[in-house]
């Protein structure tokens, strides 16, 4: 096992790149999945009911959905070549598998998404109202397409399936797709990056919202606001829901093909039946000594195994048995930060859901809410369950280590060996200070446009009095 | 055909794809500065290809992705081995996308002077390593016998190589210029076309250079009929666009692009990555292929899935078939 000291190589930079671009990408990606669809169902409300109210809800979040999507698809072109800049010994140890499913996100997701994205900006007034309509679900459909792809490659990583090793090269090699397109680890992880996607998108809906409502009460406008505030505030319940029952079912996926990663979730390092779960713990976590814990009874083995009773393996019994299996070495990951990082990312989540309820309690039977904590609460919203979502995937990826192919292949094994320190150094620098800069340039646009408000509909010219060719574009960058 | 040779071909298509389509994108980005004059005159530029970037680009992201699949000791090699040029590329891509996304956010003009900047480089850089990049793979770079990339910065810099990223430079200018003078209407359409012809001259002497070097380093039959189709295709394509029939100079240009890249591919084969070095080392379509099984499952895929997306993206370009100028920018 790779230690920790002051001595800095390429693996260290290459491992702290891969997490600073990937978490960042992940900021992003959520808005995209979830604010699609969403902004999808305001213009079918439109489309249904001719109702203005839903078409200025469609166009003010469609245009946030925009600022977003830009830095969603720019950051995402850096993930796929990475594995190859970075991590070419894990690409080529699992090119045969894990190279496939990102081929077909792009050829069978991402085109239909950044196509019909276009086609949905530019195309109010070329398309019909049914097509562009179509438009803005196509692209919302590829990209939720496009997470099912990149998740179905990342369970191969916690849990490696349909493949052997082939003795003479040493490599993966598929030899079921269908079994690595229906992991059961993707088949429950999708679901819930999906809900916890939603609830990002979700908390946004009702922060700007809100902040309207309260800010500008009485405009126009407000009954819109009203709309989208009530409307975010129940997806985020729905999804949140959605995220605890996934949860749910993944802690227990987990405990079978992790176990070692549900044990440092909890830091428990002696095997237990029945296990408690600690809310938190005060003192050192490498298990020498507890100075505070509040514990809740039973509920780790719940979590675990779905029986109160039931066992959860400990560490220091599966680094022993591990260590039987596969040779010297440590096979656990850094506990504070798996512990941490689960605890932080139910703890977000679960924050974000009650403010959802406190904002539909505000404005039960038409009320109007004016508790200037409530508002704070609605400005911090989205940024809650984006926490939760990062701290969810450092929990993922850290809790697999120090494996980067669980059980297969080890992540200092993965990385690229003809690429230098210095080369790493150059570029996890220069990725940090452009994503830096586009985060403040990016997020001033956010509040600026969200501040703005929902749009006047200009009423559409006529068609007979004007030249096609001298008519101004619907949009335009 | 065997399906490594089948892949061979489908990486190399969506190359082409890639930089016909982006090559165009990045000519605009380029002569956002030269042709573009005033800021209602940029933002024309810059529309012309708003709704159709992204998905051009997407074309890179599957070449990416069908090299992991097919070939992963390819793309391993390749990626790690040519790393500061290509996060060059990625830094590049960064700026330029989200600029076409965020210019028109704001109204300030030094804020649309950066991202017009970010548009330019955006545009420039890739548009010369993406030549430097395609030089070094078909000249072949230091391999050890374990298909690991042994050489510096330096070695990926050569003269053969630079000439590859002014030809691409040159061929991407002149491709942008002829899609500005096909899609835009008055002065700017004038002044596209006028340009298209001027660099078009000096991208065909480059042109020849390159493909001619490259034949020297290695070739084929049918390599060398491409390259003579490529240096008509652009003549012709000048010729088109001298007497303003712009579908036809567009035409020319795209085909030069293709079947400049098909040059290089064809007289590759059946290397994907030759070693300088030693000849172990040599990636070639069978020693850096996925299994049978692998590529079996991507051909169904690409087979299904390649004209739906084909199908689709045209009708993109019909849709947004309109010739836009300075009347058709909205005031917001």
């Amino acid at each position: 096992m790779h230690s920790w000291g002051f001595q800095v190589d390429a693996l260290d930079v290459a491992r702290w790149q891969f997490g600073v671009t990937t978490v960042y990408h992940f900021l992003f990606v959520p808005l995209t999945i979830g604010l699609s669809v969403l902004v999808a169902v305001l213009q079918t409300m439109w489309h249904r009911t001719g109702n203005e109210r839903y078409l200025k809800l469609t166009k003010f979040y469609g245009k946030l959905f925009l600022i977003n999507f830009a830095m969603g698809v720019v950051t995402g072109i850096v993930q796929e070549f990475q594995f190859g800049m970075n991590w070419s010994d894990y690409s080529r140890f699992v090119g045969d598998i894990f190279g496939a499913p990102l081929a077909i996100e792009a050829l069978v997701a991402f085109f239909l998404e950044s196509t019909f994205i276009g086609l949905w900006i530019f195309g109010w007034d070329r398309l019909p109202k049914r097509l562009h309509l179509a438009a803005i679900w196509a692209a919302a459909i590829g990209t939720n397409l496009s997470a099912y792809f990149i998740l179905a490659a990342n369970s191969f990583m916690q849990n490696p399936v349909g493949f052997r090793i082939n003795p003479d090269s040493g490599r993966a090699e598929l030899t079921d797709f269908f079994a690595v397109l229906t992991n059961k680890v993707a088949l429950v992880t999708f679901p819930h990056t999906l809900a916890g996607s939603f609830l990002v998108a979700g908390s946004l809906v009702v922060t700007v919202g809100l902040w309207h409502v309260m800010r500008n009460s009485g405009s126009a406008d407000t009954g819109a606001y009203r709309f989208a505030t009530k409307f975010g505030s129940w997806v985020v319940l729905v999804s949140s829901a959605l995220v605890v029952l996934t949860g749910d079912i993944q802690g227990k996926i987990m405990t079978e093909v992790q176990p070692m990663k549900m044990a440092a979730a909890e830091g428990l390092y002696t095997t237990e039946s029945p296990a408690s779960f600690s809310v938190l713990t005060v003192g050192s976590l490498d298990g020498s000594r507890e100075v505070f814990a509040l514990k809740i009874p039973y509920l780790l083995s719940f979590l675990g195994t779905g029986d109160p009773h039931g066992t959860v393996q400990g560490i220091n019994d599966l680094q022993a048995q591990y260590a039987s299996q596969y040779g010297p070495g440590n096979y656990a990951p850094i506990i504070p930060v798996t512990y941490w990082s689960f605890r932080f990312m139910i703890g977000f989540g679960l924050a974000a859901a009650a403010i959802a309820l406190l904002v539909l309690w505000s404005q039960r039977k038409g009320r109007t809410p004016t508790s200037r904590w409530l508002l704070r609460a609605g400005l911090v919203m989205p940024v809650l369950p984006l926490l939760a979502n990062s701290f969810g995937w450092i929990f993922t990826e850290m809790g697999r280590q120090p494996w980067i192919v669980f059980g297969e292949m080890l992540t200092r094994d993965g990385v690229s060996r003809s690429v230098s320190l210095t080369e790493v150094l150059t570029s996890f620098t220069a990725f940090t200070l452009i994503y830096a800069t586009l985060a403040v340039i990016e997020f001033k646009l956010l509040v600026r446009y969200a501040r703005a408000g929902v749009p006047d509909l200009t009423p559409e010219p006529a068609d007979d009095d004007t030249d096609d060719a001298e008519r101004p574009l619907a949009f335009a960058y | 055909m065997e399906l490594t040779t089948v892949w061979f071909l489908l990486v190399a298509v969506l190359f082409t794809g890639y930089f016909i389509l982006e090559g165009f994108d990045f000519g605009v980005g380029m002569l956002l500065p030269v042709l573009g004059r005033d800021d209602r005159q940029r933002r024309v530029l810059i529309n012309t290809i708003g709704p159709v970037w992204d998905g051009n680009e997407v074309w890179l992201i599957t070449a990416g992705g069908a090299m992991f699949a097919a070939f992963p000791e390819w793309y391993a090699t390749l990626f790690s081995g040519f790393y500061l040029p290509l996060l060059l590329i990625l830094l590049a891509l960064i700026a330029r996308g989200v600029a076409f996304e965020y210019r028109h956010k704001r109204p300030e003009a030094s804020w649309k002077r950066r991202w017009d900047q970010a548009i330019f480089w955006g545009s420039a850089v890739p548009a010369v390593l993406w030549g430097v990049a395609f030089a070094n793979i078909f000249r072949g770079v230091p391999l050890d016998a374990d298909h690991e990339y042994v050489g510096g910065l330096l070695d990926l810099l050569h003269p053969y190589a630079l000439l590859g990223g002014l030809t691409t430079l040159g061929l991407f200018l002149t491709h942008g210029a002829v899609f500005l003078a096909l899609k835009t209407t008055g002065d700017i359409r004038q002044r596209a076309g006028a340009l298209a012809v001027k660099l078009g001259v000096g991208t065909a002497v480059a042109a020849v250079a390159f493909l001619s070097w490259s034949l020297t380093i290695r070739s084929s039959a049918a390599a060398v009929v491409l390259a003579v189709g490529a240096a008509l295709a652009l003549l012709g394509g000048l010729a088109a666009a001298r007497v303003r029939r712009e579908g036809w100079a567009f035409t020319g240009t795209a085909v030069a692009i293709a079947l400049a890249v098909a040059t290089l591919f064809a007289a590759l084969f059946p290397n994907v990555l030759p070693s300088t070095l030693d000849a172990a080392g040599t990636l070639t379509a069978t020693n850096a292929a996925s299994t049978p099984y692998t590529l079996k499952i991507m051909t169904w895929v690409a087979v299904v899935f390649t004209p739906i997306v084909l199908a689709y993206q045209g009708w993109t370009y019909w849709v947004f078939r309109r010739r836009i100028g300075v009347q058709n920018i909205p005031q917001h």
